[in-house]
């Protein structure tokens, strides 16, 4: 063979290699580690360091954001590369059905514990058998700084649609809930939304835009509430100011009076998953008060545990910042987010598309 | 004997530059290509082509509107930069004394060494209501409340100018050090003033520099998606914008790659143009 050849051979073979390894979306997988697909406050090590330390094992996380993203990611890895899956709990149906996820033992899991409105077993259940479990949840309503907004103006949604706070709003970036607190706003329920009132919608949408400062995902609306950019966050809660309370009491949240939309996150175990004996372990941590409570508090964004034995962990001030002792009359004035079906939900984006491009 | 030893020479040396492009730009066109036409209905991919996703860009007017967009935001930013980046390249190159340039020209590539999202951030808290700007302003009395200048087209023109004017000022500052002395001079003796003989000598000298640079800036801007995420408070949504809609919210890939494509086809356009007008084939 001539070095020439030799040259072009090896050549091929390091960059095979090298795409191979360049190409590959999950880290190797060791005997004693753990790979999740997680939202951010699952990355906190306050949360992850318990259970490493007590399996002798290593938790790998990936972090991602919209089930969109979540489920690309798992098309693009090998069987197996995944075990423990955080995902919203709107869309646990569409990943049942696509067969992603392995039935959970639900005799194992406190589900009696869980808040009862957030179960969710319509859900988390398919005929009789369970695979996700809701962890944590709260709401989709109005933030706002207190020392800038007339805290009674936040009650009601219409508000934010007259001049009063013209340029000071922020926008979450997120259809499902938002398009949910327009109905609301309509005098409709989010169940109600169908196509022939989304030209209605789009409406409204572009009457909000008008009053609007900035639409933003999490980090960005968030950052502009804290920052003053924005004196009101419609679609934020307690995930978006619990965190900063500590830094900025000014800011606060509250359940409009037309209601607020539930969101929830649930815990599921891939069903190609190599280590379901662990993987389980990892949803019956997080599922303990302890693991529910630093879950709650997470440094990423803080969120009611789903496991109401959660609150004999949680400190009065953490409480207080959840407004646990109103969770009662807020869980009884939500909706959860509405799930349309895949043409409805195409249709749904379009609109929102337009209300961003307005 | 000695020719065909060089051919194979050639080759060789061809080689890994072909096998890279091959890899990490042809194969993933293609793959982009063919998803592109393609389509995602509900959770499944139709494996069967059709131009659905191309005749779906034209009826929609938010996906043409994005591209209008980012086509504007573009121009304006790579004119700005130019603007910036001449005087800035030619002030390191003609002023700044040759033992000092080093320096000066790291301390021209420094805002590279920081986080592309770091910096887009770090910008977003200069330009909002409680940031620098804003205090200044109070401060010197010019405004009487708070002024932001974030969340809109102008705060994302600004973070990408910030960062393509450096790269810009590189490729014009390589440009304008090759010129021999010489040049000016022997326009000088013709009678040629400075103003003669930057328009007629420097200027066209340098446009290579520019043209490469203001071509790398029109590319990297028209695909970015950070910067008008943060800065521009989807005030208004330009192409990658769309397409990150597309994949987080439907994971509808092959929508997202007909988008791609069509960035594509529109950055060939500007290359073609840009080629066969200042012959960049002699660069």
């Amino acid at each position: 063979m001539s070095i020439l050849n030799k040259i072009r051979i090896s050549g091929i073979c390091c960059l095979t290699v090298f795409s191979a390894a360049a190409f590959s979306v999950t880290p190797v997988q060791a005997a004693d580690e753990l790979n999740a697909l997680v939202w951010c406050d699952h990355t906190d090590p306050a949360l992850i360091q318990p259970f490493e330390e007590k399996h002798g094992v290593r938790v790998n996380l990936k972090e991602y954001e919209g089930t969109g993203t979540a489920l690309a990611i798992v098309e693009q890895s090998q069987p197996g590369d995944w075990d423990v899956f955080v995902i919203d709990g709107v869309d646990v149906p569409r990943v049942v059905d696509a067969g992603l996820l392995a039935e959970l033992p639900a005799n194992e899991l406190p589900l009696d514990d869980v808040f009862e409105q957030v179960q969710m077993r319509d859900v988390t259940m398919r005929d009789g058998k369970m695979y996700a479990i809701m962890e944590k949840f709260g709401y989709n309503v109005v933030s706002y700084n207190k020392t800038k907004v007339d805290p009674a103006d936040m009650r009601d949604l219409n508000t934010l649609w007259s001049d009063k706070y013209k340029g000071r709003i922020a926008v979450y970036d997120y259809y499902i809930p938002l398009m949910d607190l327009v109905a609301l706003k309509m005098g409709m329920k989010p169940s109600d939304i169908t196509a022939d009132v989304l030209p209605k919608m789009k409406e409204a949408l572009f009457q909000l835009k008008e009053n609007s400062v900035m639409v933003g995902e999490v980090v960005s609306s968030t950052t502009a509430l804290a920052t003053g950019e924005a004196d009101i966050l419609i679609g934020g809660g307690e995930w978006a100011v619990a965190v900063m309370q500590s830094e900025n009491p000014d800011l606060d949240w509250v359940l409009p009076d037309q209601g607020g939309i539930l969101w929830s996150q649930s815990l599921a175990v891939f069903a190609d998953s190599k280590r379901k004996d662990l993987a389980l372990e990892f949803v019956k941590y997080v599922m303990s008060p302890e693991g529910q409570a630093r879950l709650a508090t997470s440094s990423c964004f803080w969120g009611m545990p789903a496991n109401r034995k959660a609150g004999d962990v949680l400190t009065a001030e953490q409480k207080q910042a959840l407004r646990w002792d109103e969770q009662a009359t807020f869980l009884k004035n939500s909706h959860r987010y509405f799930i349309p079906d895949a043409d409805l939900d195409a249709k749904m984006l379009d609109t929102w598309t337009e209300f961003l491009q307005h | 004997m000695q020719g065909q030893s060089g051919k194979s020479r050639g080759w060789a040396l061809l080689t890994p530059a072909l096998l890279w492009t091959l890899l990490f730009f042809m194969m993933p066109l293609l793959i982009m290509g063919t998803y592109s036409f393609w389509e995602r209905a509900g959770m499944k991919l139709v494996r069967s082509a059709s131009l659905a996703n191309y005749e779906k860009f034209f009826d929609k007017t938010y996906f043409v509107g994005s591209l209008v967009n980012s086509i504007e935001v573009t121009v304006i930013v790579t004119v700005v930069s130019v603007l910036l980046a001449y005087p800035l390249a030619w002030i390191l190159a003609e002023r700044v004394p040759r033992r000092w340039q080093r320096m000066a020209l790291i301390l021209a590539i420094l805002p590279f060494w920081t986080s592309y999202v770091v910096r887009s951030y770090s910008w977003l808290l200069v330009l909002s209501e409680g940031g620098i700007i804003s205090n200044f302003l109070l401060d010197v009395g010019i405004t009487a409340d708070p002024v932001s200048f974030a969340n809109n087209r102008g705060a994302t023109v600004i973070g990408f100018v910030h960062f393509f004017v450096m790269l810009l000022t590189l490729t014009i500052y390589a440009n304008l050090v090759q010129l021999p002395p010489s040049y000016r001079k022997a326009a000088a003796d013709l009678g040629a003033g400075p103003v003669q003989s930057f328009v007629h000598i420097i200027l066209p000298l340098t446009l290579p520099g520019i043209m490469v640079g203001a071509f790398l800036t029109f590319v990297l801007c028209i695909g970015d998606y950070i910067t008008p995420q943060i800065l521009g408070g989807n005030r208004e949504l330009l192409l990658p914008q769309t397409m990150m809609l597309q994949i987080s919210r439907r994971s509808d890939f092959p929508m997202a790659s007909a988008l791609a494509m069509i960035l594509m086809l529109v950055i060939s356009v500007v290359y073609i143009a840009c080629a066969r007008w200042l012959k960049l084939d002699r660069v």
